[in-house]
């Protein structure tokens, strides 16, 4: 079953600009061909754009994660200083959560940064895929040096498009 | 049409291209080490095992063994703690408070400053947990379910925000340090024959492979960490600080403390960042990347920084005076002509005076000079840190309890043994570790590489 269809193949251009590479995939788009990945050994300005890729809201995810931080440190505070186990500290008013507040400033800061911080991370390694021993996913190693790489599925006409591109070596697999 | 100001310098020199910077960064890493590296890092392991006898000495006889006594019963391993965490902060100013002003020099050595930054925290937090002494009862700082009670930790104490800053700001420092080293690792990993060293990087470098959306996620991800490590910085020195100021010891109950403690730790960071960088553009020959510019720009953060701490002094001295507390006021007299006299004026010296000389161009422009003015100013600052410790303590309230103090050979053992812990780190990440932030500085390349640069004002001319 899964030998009647034939992956389609890929077609691979390497550039050896970034310049280049980006007036490529605008080119490459306008002539209508769907570019699936770019390897770049840098972040490449403009690139994102160049490719039509959405905007990232792993930011928005770091501000919720920081809520969620900041509501841990609440709760925390609360139940260990005044709902379980009240006590007298220095005079500090401690009748309700609100009046013992300002002391707890510094906690409620860095629970907030480090819940933002970490669950970031985490979340940035799980949707890249990244994590310790993960098999490198650029096809060519060259392009974490000073190559740039488009992947594309192979089409009728590409390969004229690439080469008038600007490839300095297209391979297909 | 692009326009720069002529003022601005390239930030990389020599004619280089991208797989230039590669190769350069990854020399010291596929290359045998040097006789030189070998040499200092034997002298700071002997440190290191050293320190670290005397600490196993620590715990097996007790605190006792340290020159504290009842009076002063903070001295050197406060300072130290202090001390280290000021080092501690130059990375991250480096790193996030230069990223978030698109400072672009930051980018050939925020890596190795934030690497001193996580070993210089490491080396700080080993004082308070030693300072336990049970050592082994050190997770009770923790909000932990125990079995007196539940008995909580103390959310209203200054000790208890060390706790949580500390520990928030070591990890998220190594969070943001790791994610920009990620696809420096990938890069080193993509070059290496040797099939261990292909695979130790392979294991390190996450399988990155520089795809387009990860690189755009990349760049929110460390515009986020730079924007939360920034509060975060000038929190952690903020909350050291209160462990003095909300006491009510004269010279500690001072509101100016939180500032005064932030500069001068970027002060002492910037200072020791100076210290290493000297030596490893030198070893690793990177002085196309850290270049003079480079340096001068951090003793322009120095000298500023040092002057704040100055005006910090004798703001303190002024409000002594004006406060009209004897107390006060004999705690600030006691610093300057009291049996510490010595301790107030190197501080004074090296910190006050010291870092005056870079309003001279051509001193600030003096690697030499440079090299020497960092290491009196990481003097100036301990000292700092022991004159507001001890000499606020030896003397208080009660005259008959006045004392002194004086370092046991075991506190001196432990402070040279985080000297060696630190650089036994620091040594081994400048052998293993991409040195240079390659993949952020490749971007700059066109906009700050030399031959690029006057390549760009030529063509600029014929139009």
């Amino acid at each position: 079953m899964a030998h009647t269809t034939e992956p389609t193949p890929v077609v691979r251009a390497l550039y050896h600009d970034d310049d280049v590479l980006i007036s490529a995939v605008k080119e490459i788009r306008a002539a209508g061909y769907k570019i699936t990945e770019v390897y770049t050994p840098f972040p490449v300005h403009g690139l994102d754009k160049a490719m039509g890729l959405k905007e990232t809201r792993i930011a928005m995810a770091a501000f919720m994660y920081g809520l969620l931080g900041l509501t841990v440190a609440v709760t925390l505070t609360w139940y260990m200083m005044i709902s379980d186990w009240p006590q007298n500290i220095g005079g500090k008013p401690n009748y309700n959560w609100g009046m013992n507040m300002p002391a707890f400033v510094p906690i409620l800061f860095e629970l907030t940064v480090f819940f933002a911080a970490h669950l970031m991370v985490w979340t940035y390694l799980v949707i890249n895929g990244l994590y310790p021993g993960a098999d490198a996913q650029n096809p060519d190693p060259r392009t974490t040096d000073d190559y740039f790489m488009v992947e594309l599925p192979a089409a009728d006409g590409l390969m004229d498009v690439l080469k008038k591109s600007g490839a300095v070596e297209i391979a297909e697999a | 049409m692009h326009y720069e100001s002529p003022v601005r310098q390239p930030l990389i020199l020599g004619d280089k291209s991208y797989n230039q910077i590669t190769e350069d960064v990854v020399r010291p890493i596929e290359n045998p080490a040097p006789r030189s590296w070998w040499m200092v890092f034997s002298i700071a392991l002997v440190m290191f095992l050293w320190g670290v006898g005397c600490l196993a000495y620590t715990v097996g006889t007790g605190i006792g063994v340290w020159g504290l006594n009842k009076t002063v019963g903070w001295a050197w391993d406060i300072t130290n703690f202090v001390w280290w965490v000021g080092i501690g902060h130059a990375g991250t100013l480096i790193s996030a408070v230069l990223l978030l002003f698109r400072q672009r020099w930051r980018m050939a050595i925020n890596r190795s400053a934030e690497a001193m930054t996580i070993f210089s925290v490491i080396q700080a937090g080993l004082f308070p947990v030693f300072h336990m002494g049970r050592v082994w009862m050190a997770y009770w700082v923790l909000p932990i379910p125990n079995q007196f009670g539940s008995l909580w930790v103390n959310f209203n104490s200054p000790l208890l925000w060390d706790v949580f800053a500390i520990s928030t700001y070591l990890s998220v420092s190594v969070v943001f340090w790791y994610v920009g080293l990620i696809p420096d690792f990938a890069m080193v990993r993509d070059r290496a024959v040797n099939p261990v060293q292909k695979h130790i990087y392979k294991i390190l470098s996450f399988g990155w492979g520089g795809k387009a959306k990860a690189w755009q996620r990349f760049e929110e991800v460390s515009l986020v960490l730079a924007g939360l490590a920034t509060p975060l910085v000038l929190s952690v020195h903020t909350i050291v600080s209160m462990d003095f100021a909300t006491s009510v010891i004269p010279g500690w109950h001072t509101t100016i403390f939180p500032p005064y403690f932030v500069a001068g730790a970027i002060f002492s960071g910037f200072a020791m960042v100076q210290t290493l960088l000297l030596i490893v553009r030198k070893v690793f020959k990177m002085e196309d990347y850290i270049t003079v510019q480079h340096i001068e720009m951090m003793n322009i953060v120095i000298m500023v920084t040092g002057s704040i701490v100055g005006v910090a002094y004798i703001t303190e001295l002024f409000i002594a005076w004006y406060s009209g507390v004897e107390y006060e006021q004999y705690a600030f007299l006691n610093r300057a002509t009291g049996p510490y006299w010595w301790a107030y004026w190197s501080m004074m010296t090296c910190n006050v005076f010291s870092p005056q000389f870079m309003w001279f161009k051509k001193l600030r422009t003096n690697l030499v000079f440079t090299f020497v003015i960092s290491i009196v100013v990481n003097i100036g600052m301990w000292f700092e840190r022991f004159v507001i410790i001890v000499t606020s303590l030896h003397r208080d309230y009660l005259p008959s309890s006045w004392s002194m103090f004086s370092p046991s050979f075991v506190d001196v053992g432990i402070f040279v043994g985080t000297i060696g812990f630190f650089f036994v780190l620091f040594l081994l990440y400048a052998r293993t570790f991409p040195v240079i932030a390659q993949a952020e500085l490749k971007t700059i390349l066109k906009t700050s590489g030399e031959a690029q640069k006057k390549h760009h004002s030529d063509h600029g001319a014929h139009h």
